[in-house]
């Protein structure tokens, strides 16, 4: 997928000016974040099973190269090709040459966002071959002339049903519907034929299990199930890092994946698949292929923001998030929005390329306290940020102010003299309703949009040594 | 010919090396591995909501907020006549109104029950894409979710759960386990190892993608009627 991660601040803007994708974002709070609230409660200890499933993902990180020979061993006794991919390009030309080997000519899909960093879909139709989405939501980003999904488990969800309406009339020839249910069975009855008629199916893999050499594929839609079953070749494609070590481990983090997601005790479809068909059996492929996927990973594991690889990708985090809420995912410029795209983005494609995704957050931390596997996101980003400023990536006038400041703060009486003025100088800007409507100079950009409420009285360091504190 | 499929051991062994790095690991991984073996020997279960001592009325309960249906008959033989009084009393707006079909197919283990009896002309076959009533056993069922466990198999094809428009599954009252794990442990103790596909169902196939709002029918049954005998 292309990166454009670089313009997340114009991209935002206009965003924030969006009123229908707005309204789209603002129907989380009372969907996701509200059934999340309701299921947990059903856990009767949620702190312990986060912490148990912090555990899980934590110590298939620490010793992952062990892990990864026993899942390897694990599928390939069970008749399996278990593949590695060190570059987004490398997964391209793997699938290519699967699809070869067995005269593929339609390819299925279900929702794999690991695939969405390699582009896997033009490269597949650039070899001639027609594949398909079958989640409905990547389903109505494809036909949309390959639209970027917006969230990773919602991908359509800033699409309105008018909008959706149009493309399906448009691109099926259909008369426009206007009810959300004849839109989704319509859907249905065009990519039935499409289940009916594949060679091969690729799915993402929620989890990869060491113990038995099988990938986990979680959906609602029962697209993945449909998708792995009915083709005679099977391709599931994820990341090194989404390796757990037994069933149990599963249980336990299916506990936590649906709630965090939509808030749902669990997934409808929930599938552990393992090796080809077995005698006698009339469903079911005869060609399962793994491809592990490093492509940025490593590098993410040997790095000062490794706790990010124990993510489960439940988007919690963006649900929660604030800027999410407002600006969509879109204006994140890749694969992965939100909170946790903050992170990753910038690994993966190179923090030049996305310098504005760790600054895309108030450093609230309701990430951070909705996260199911404790990743400290809010302590991840300021690392980002302090990387940006070591390798001086950030503006001229951004680091010339840091330094101003560095040089101020080493003055005490320097600074409390000018903290006493600026306050001041502050107060006399203000209107009769004690806001100030413009500030000057380098602060104008910041009440463009908004007013900055007027310093109510003396510094924080004067009131300090009235009270009786010392003060240097 | 050799392609990228049969050459893959130079990218392994590279992300293999890459990721030994990353952890700092230099040496022997021999500790752990050992340690790795002993973890999966071991089976450690994470924290478990606790479950009420009657976990079939539990699995009815938790089945049907999954927008499962459900109905208790006393004995395998009921079975027909149950179906077909579910489809009878379904009330389908015309637009699937086509879907209350007596035809379909059923599992070969169920193949010896007086379906003909009961008005439905099922066949003992694999469903082969428009089938419009699929007729299945099950391997277990969990009772903390109400999901329904799968296993796939020359008599138990995978897909008669999936494509037809009314899934109906028959299950034991004495085959309902507390939570996946014991599901997983009754894999293991009665067949070693996992089949190709343990498929667990929870309900209809649904979507939230346009607007979030929930419609069933998504690409799988619009509706799953669960028959529990005994």
């Amino acid at each position: 997928m292309q990166v454009a991660s670089m313009h997340f601040k114009e991209r935002a803007s206009e965003r924030l000016n969006d009123e229908v994708l707005r309204a789209n974002l603002g129907k989380i709070k009372g969907k996701f974040v509200a059934n999340r609230k309701r299921s947990l409660s059903e856990l009767d200890d949620f702190e312990a099973t986060r912490d148990a499933g912090r555990a899980i993902r934590q110590r298939a990180l620490d010793d992952l190269d062990v892990w990864l020979e026993s899942f390897e061993a694990s599928a390939t006794a069970r008749g399996a090709k278990v593949l590695f991919a060190q570059t987004p390009a490398e997964i391209n030309k793997l699938v290519l040459d699967i699809a070869a080997r067995h005269g593929v000519r339609k390819i299925i899909k279900s929702k794999s966002m690991v695939s969405e960093e390699s582009a896997l879909d033009h490269a597949i139709e650039g070899a001639g071959l027609t594949v398909v989405e079958t989640d409905l939501g990547e389903y109505i980003l494809q036909i949309n002339d390959y639209e970027p999904p917006s969230h990773i488990i919602g991908p359509a969800l800033h699409k309105t049903k008018e909008e959706v309406a149009e493309l399906f009339h448009r691109k099926h020839g259909t008369p426009k519907k206007d009810v959300i249910e004849d839109l989704c069975l319509e859907a249905r009855g065009v990519l039935r034929e499409h289940y009916l008629t594949a060679d091969m199916g690729i799915s993402g893999g929620n989890f990869f299990v060491a113990e038995t050499g099988s990938v986990v594929l979680v959906t609602n839609e029962g697209n993945a199930t449909l998708t792995t079953t009915l083709p005679k070749v099977h391709v599931a494609i994820s990341g090194i890092e989404k390796i757990v070590p037994t069933l149990e481990d599963v249980a336990t983090l299916m506990r936590l994946l649906p709630r965090s997601a939509t808030g749902q005790s669990i997934s409808n479809y929930v599938d552990i698949l393992t090796g080809p068909r077995g005698a006698g059996e009339f469903h079911g492929v005869d060609h399962m292929y793994f491809i592990v996927v490093d492509s940025g990973r490593s590098e993410v594991l040997g790095s000062e923001v490794r706790e990010a690889l124990r993510c489960i990708r439940c988007g919690a985090c963006m649900n929660h998030c604030p800027v999410y809420q407002n600006i969509g995912g879109h204006s994140y410029g890749w694969v992965y929005p939100g909170p946790i795209g903050s992170i990753l983005t910038p690994m993966y494609v190179g923090l030049e390329n996305a310098l504005d995704l760790p600054q895309a957050s108030t450093m609230c931390n309701q990430c951070g306290v909705v996260c199911p596997v404790r990743i400290p996101l809010p302590d991840l980003q300021r690392k980002l940020r302090e990387r940006e400023f070591a390798e001086d990536l950030r503006p001229w006038y951004e680091r010339a102010a840091v330094r101003l400041w560095a040089w101020a703060a080493c003055r005490p009486a320097l600074y409390a003299l000018g903290t006493r003025i600026g306050v001041r100088v502050l107060r006399t800007l203000a209107g009769p309703d004690g806001m100030i409507h413009r500030l000057p100079l380098f602060g104008a950009g910041w009440t463009t949009g908004r007013d900055m409420p007027a310093p109510a009285g003396r510094t924080f360091r004067e009131l300090y040594a009235k009270r009786g504190g010392t003060s240097r | 010919m050799t392609t990228s499929i049969d050459d893959n051991k130079a990218s392994r062994d590279a992300v293999l090396a890459r990721v030994r790095k990353a952890l700092g690991r230099t040496g022997s991984a021999e500790q752990a591995r050992a340690a790795a073996g002993a973890y999966i020997a071991a089976k450690a279960q994470g924290p478990r909501p606790a479950m009420p001592s009657d976990i079939v009325t539990r699995f009815l309960q938790r089945a049907t907020d999954m927008a499962s249906t459900v109905e208790r008959v006393g004995s395998l033989a009921e079975v027909p006549g149950a179906v077909a009084r579910y489809l009878d009393a379904l009330v389908l707006p015309p637009a699937l109104a086509a879907q209350k079909s007596h035809e379909g197919v059923c599992w070969p283990e169920l193949a010896q029950l007086d379906w003909a009896g009961a008005g439905l002309a099922l066949e003992a076959r694999p469903t082969v894409g428009h089938d419009r009533l699929g007729v299945t056993g099950c391997y277990c069922a969990i009772a903390e979710t109400g999901t329904l466990v799968f296993l796939s198999g020359a008599d138990t094809p995978t897909a008669t759960t999936l494509l037809p428009d009314t899934h109906v599954a028959v299950v034991r009252a004495d085959r309902v386990v507390s939570g996946m794990e014991e599901a997983f442990a009754l894999i293991r103790q009665e067949r070693g190892a996992l089949p190709r596909a343990v498929n667990m169902i929870s309900g209809p196939s649904r979507t939230g993608d346009i607007e979030q709002t929930i419609v069933l029918g998504a690409h799988g049954p619009y509706r799953v009627h669960i028959l529990l005998v005994g």
